[in-house]
């Protein structure tokens, strides 16, 4: 028979290891070697605390008892692991933004930092949690107890609560050492995750070796094992449907709303990828700690002595086969069980009482500006030792009180419903803006008291809190009210009642309080930022202007966060700002940074409340929330102007590129007119000098002279007609022509153009619809006559058809009447389209131009001056122009 | 003023990781009512055990999903240049 002298030594040998593990991993983290303490499997088996000693000894005795039902206890927290990347991705995102310490700092900074929804929480929490710390110290006490009878020694009550108390002492001593080093939540237990991420290879170990033992050792395989399950009694025991449902759901609830859970799953997070590999890694671990369960209660209840206890089989079964190292393996497994759920937990709830009760106690018990002289460093550090030391003896009081009974085993669920209150409060504010903290206050008090009255105090028994007379008749009589059956209803599975009840009036009153009351402006900033977590980078601003001092808040900051980090986190504030030395300038932004990095170490409510004295009060308003908003869209107005801009520099500067090539063509097309010009000058001017010289020598006879003087009259006429165009475009352009208005019909002008164009008498053919052109016009006749015969006159010269053709249409287009002569030539090529209305501007083809290229030139300028347009017309199957008549002579005309 | 921009159509690769996502919403669902499955098995012979075959399949089941979260892990990226355009989508203030 073992020892149970060697069982003391090999459980203290243990928590020497567990001590040594976490004080080098510590030592580790202070040397900044962080590396594998942050990786995704420390995480994975960190989050194993939820498997306690409930579900390490406790689901053998529940499938021993309940057949198949143990198992969704595991599958609720499968569901919510695999579907990770709807709902914890997003807790932990919103832990890192907001520094959550804690679930009720997740619930209070949600809700407008509020303090008193934090309050409720934490009193929530700690009496869901009692029980179950006091479950874990009788597991650990009953596994010992089996050790002390094998081996002969026959334990009294006394020698259990001595056991439990001594368990808790240390657990107390372990938990202060690790667990109140670092002040700030943000720079993590990695003492405290290391040692219970071992503790997690302790207990997987050791069941996976109970597990076979049993299979394999005693019942012989797989399919004997099988065999023998389906001639036990528990074949029989069917899922019930409302129970097998309701336990998923509580168990996938209790998994995010535990405080351990929260502590672990988010707040110890420190990258979010680790999800990834704990979705699918955490289910696994989960399944093999339940695959061997079945096996172990079958097996125990066919070779146990009849009344043996099933929860105990995991230490009792090796121990009646004489495997006294598989027991002592098992034992250390439980132990690690109950130790590691023990700790984090106790840790936990700590961190709650301390952010949510003691310190805003002290905050308020003081003069306004005195947390610039306190030290609230201390005060914190303090504070959490003594609620880790009173969590703890609360376990063992409730332990000793409740006497180890047998309510124990029911309070695993009991407890998993009470926290499971939280969640709607959670899920509504992490999804939901308009939950606000009137409806997750009001859902809380409805949750937490039906839950108590149907749920956690007739787990105590018939009699003990409730007495049996309630029970049957209700309160005072009031049947409706019977803590089991509510509103009369009967039948009910107890578990599925009190599910039911105070889920359905815990949520409904959540929403319905949301939906009737309003928030305060702090609620919505908040809100925001937790359901659209994923859209900030960093929080939005909670402070407007500030009335603090940046000293003040550095010698409050060092109070916190220690000297050193303080002073840092100043200096780089300052050192952004472009400042040097320690104190920046107070801004709204400065503050609300500020205030993150103190809710990291005492909770969103205080670190809030703390700044608040000292910026005396100028909080957020909606005001400054419509600020904030009107910044967001003044900033995305901003960027629209911008774009809008730049579109339309993008336009002037292709426009300034066509100018450009315009430009250049032009030049050069002037330096080949200012050529032609001078040659089209010294051509008549030579043949005047020639003839002239001719004429003055006088040597010649009379008809000969008489032809020279035509040459030279003749010339000269050429010489003015270019000087007198050049004129007329220079007077045109210089806006300083003189217009004689005149009324007339437009088939006059036309006939007039058409005739001094010569164009009746050349090889061009006319084709005019005169019953369009009786049109008056009101405007200067001769201009527009001279606009025509330049048209006339450049069809008649530069159509290259064979039997040319032009057509003069009259029409009228918006009220506009227009000329449209249109030939049947080649027309005008499309690069040159833009050019022909410039000076000095002629097509390649000069052979047969006879003018210098200012004709369109001129009709442009005269159409200009007239209040009308001469364009381009494309597309007509030749060259085309239309001459636009200015409006109001077309309406005076009518 | 102008809406913010937002990618109507994906490239290849992105457009993979969004069904990636949808993927893994939809896992737990699944599972969810794969769990649940085992309660509507008939229950009238009261002779024919489901235990065992209860156990096979929960656990088969169970395996199945470890599976399939280990393939989601695997494909599924945590930030992606077009996830902060998704999460720009334009919303009605409260």
């Amino acid at each position: 028979m073992i020892s149970f002298n060697l069982l003391v030594l090999v459980s203290l040998a243990y928590v020497a290891f567990l001590f040594l593990v976490a004080f080098a991993a510590e030592r580790r983290a202070a040397l900044g070697k962080t590396g594998w303490l942050r990786s995704s499997t420390i995480y994975t088996l960190s989050l194993s605390i939820y498997c306690t000693a409930w579900t390490f000894y406790g689901a053998v005795g529940y499938a021993a008892r309940s057949g198949l039902e143990y198992l969704t206890i595991y599958l609720g927290p499968t569901l919510v692991m695999i579907g990770w990347w709807w709902l914890v991705r997003k807790l932990v995102r919103i832990g890192r933004t907001q520094r959550l310490t804690s679930i009720a700092d997740l619930i209070s900074s949600r809700y407008g930092k509020s303090t008193v929804l934090g309050v409720m929480v934490t009193v929530l929490a700690i009496v869901g949690t009692t029980p179950y710390i006091a479950l874990q110290l009788q597991s650990v006490t009953q596994s010992i107890g089996v050790f002390a009878a094998s081996s002969g020694e026959a334990w009294m009550p006394r020698d259990f609560n001595s056991a439990a108390m001594w368990v808790a002492v240390g657990l107390a001593v372990f938990t202060v050492a690790f667990g109140t080093r670092n002040l700030d939540a943000h720079e993590r237990h990695h003492g405290i995750v290391l040692a219970i991420a071992v503790e997690a290879m302790v207990k997987l170990f050791a069941l996976l070796a109970v597990g076979i033992f049993v299979v394999w050792g005693i019942a012989g395989g797989v399919g004997p094992t099988l065999d023998l399950i389906d001639a036990s009694a528990q074949s029989q025991l069917r899922p019930i449907a409302g129970r097998w449902i309701g336990l998923i759901f509580v168990s996938a609830g209790a998994f995010l709303c535990l405080p351990r859970m929260f502590q672990v799953l988010v707040v110890e997070n420190s990258d979010e990828r680790a999800l990834g590999t704990a979705g699918w890694a955490f289910p696994a671990y989960l399944l093999l700690m339940s695959l061997f369960v079945v096996p172990i209660a079958v097996v125990g209840l066919d070779l146990m002595p009849e009344g043996a206890n099933p929860d105990l089989f995991v230490v009792t079964l090796p121990l009646s086969e004489g495997r006294q190292g598989l027991a002592i393996l098992s034992f250390l497994g439980g132990f690690s069980s109950a130790t590691s759920m023990v700790i984090v937990a106790t840790l936990a709830l700590a961190t709650m009482v301390s952010n949510h009760i003691i310190v805003p106690s002290w905050l308020n018990a003081r003069t306004p500006g005195a947390v610039v002289s306190g030290d609230v460093r201390r005060v914190v550090v303090i504070s959490r030792r003594i609620s880790i030391g009173m969590i703890l003896a609360f376990g063992y009081i409730y332990f000793r009180l409740s006497g180890g009974g047998t309510a124990l085993a029911v309070i695993g669920l009991v407890s998993f419903m009470g926290v499971v209150q939280v969640l709607p409060a959670m899920i509504g504010g992490v999804f939901w803006r308009g939950a606000n903290r009137w409806g997750a206050g009001a859902g809380l008090m409805v949750g937490f008291t039906v839950w108590a009255w149907t749920s956690f105090l007739p787990s105590f028994g018939i009699d003990a809190a409730i007495s049996h007379s309630v029970f049957e008749n209700g309160p005072f009589g009031i049947g409706w009210l019977r803590p089991q059956a509510l509103f009369g209803i009967t039948g009910l599975d107890p578990f599925v009642h009190a599910l039911f009840w105070s889920m359905f009036l815990n949520t409904t009153s959540f929403m319905l309080v949301s939906i009737l009351t309003f928030p305060n402006p702090l609620e919505r900033l908040q809100g925001a930022q937790f359901v659209n977590v994923f859209d900030y980078s960093s929080g939005a601003r909670t402070w407007s202007q500030s009335a603090a001092q940046a000293e003040d808040l550095l010698v409050m900051a060092q109070r916190i966060l220690g000297g050193t980090a303080a002073q840092e986190t100043f200096r780089a504030e300052a050192k952004s700002q472009g400042k040097v030395g320690f104190l920046p300038d107070v801004t709204p932004d400065f503050i609300g940074r500020l205030e993150r990095e103190l809710a990291g170490s005492v909770g969103a409510a205080t670190a809030h409340a703390m700044i608040g004295q000292l910026t005396e009060g100028t909080i957020v308003s909606v005001e400054d929330l419509i600020a904030v908003a009107d910044e967001t869209a003044q900033i995305m107005e901003y960027s629209s102007e911008l774009e809008a801009k730049s579109a339309e520099q993008e336009r002037t500067a292709r426009a300034l590129l066509e100018a450009n090539e315009m430009l250049t063509t032009l030049s050069i097309q002037k330096d080949a007119f200012l050529s032609q010009i001078s040659h089209e000058l010294r051509t008549p001017m030579t043949s005047i000098r020639s003839f002239s010289d001719i004429l003055r020598d006088g040597e010649v006879e009379d008809d000969v002279r008489k032809r020279f003087a035509g040459i030279i009259h003749e010339e000269s006429n050429r010489l003015t007609r270019l000087l007198d165009d050049l004129l007329d475009l220079g007077v045109l352009e210089s806006g300083q022509v003189q217009l004689n208005l005149g009324q007339g019909s437009l088939a006059d002008v036309l006939d007039r153009a058409v005739i001094a164009s010569g164009a009746d008498t050349g090889k061009l053919k006319i084709m005019r619809k005169p019953a369009n052109e009786a049109v008056v016009v009101n405007t200067d006749l001769d201009r527009l006559a001279q606009v025509f015969i330049n048209l006339i006159s450049n069809a008649a010269k530069y159509c290259t058809s064979a039997t040319p053709q032009l057509r003069i249409i009259v029409r009228e287009i918006g009220g506009n009447t227009v000329v449209d002569f249109c030939d049947n030539g080649e027309g005008i090529p499309n690069e040159s389209q833009s050019m022909i209305f410039e000076k000095f501007s002629r097509l390649e083809d000069e052979g047969k131009a006879g003018g210098a290229g200012l004709g369109l030139a001129i009709c442009r300028q005269i159409m200009g001056a007239l209040g009308g347009d001469v364009t381009y017309l494309p597309g007509q199957g030749g060259a085309a122009f239309r001459v636009t008549l200015p409006q109001t002579q077309a309406l005076a005309a009518q | 003023m102008s809406k913010p921009k937002r990618t109507e159509f994906l490239e290849r690769s992105s457009y993979r990781q969004r069904r990636f996502r949808d993927g893994a919403r939809l896992l737990p669902v699944v599972a969810l009512v794969l769990m649940v499955l085992p309660l509507m098995w008939p229950r009238s012979a009261p002779e024919q055990s489901l235990t065992s075959s209860g156990i096979i399949y929960i656990f088969c089941l169970w395996m199945l999903l470890i599976l399939c979260a280990y393939v989601l892990s695997r494909v599924l990226r945590l930030s992606d240049p077009v996830r902060d355009e998704e999460a720009r989508t334009p919303r009605g203030g409260e």
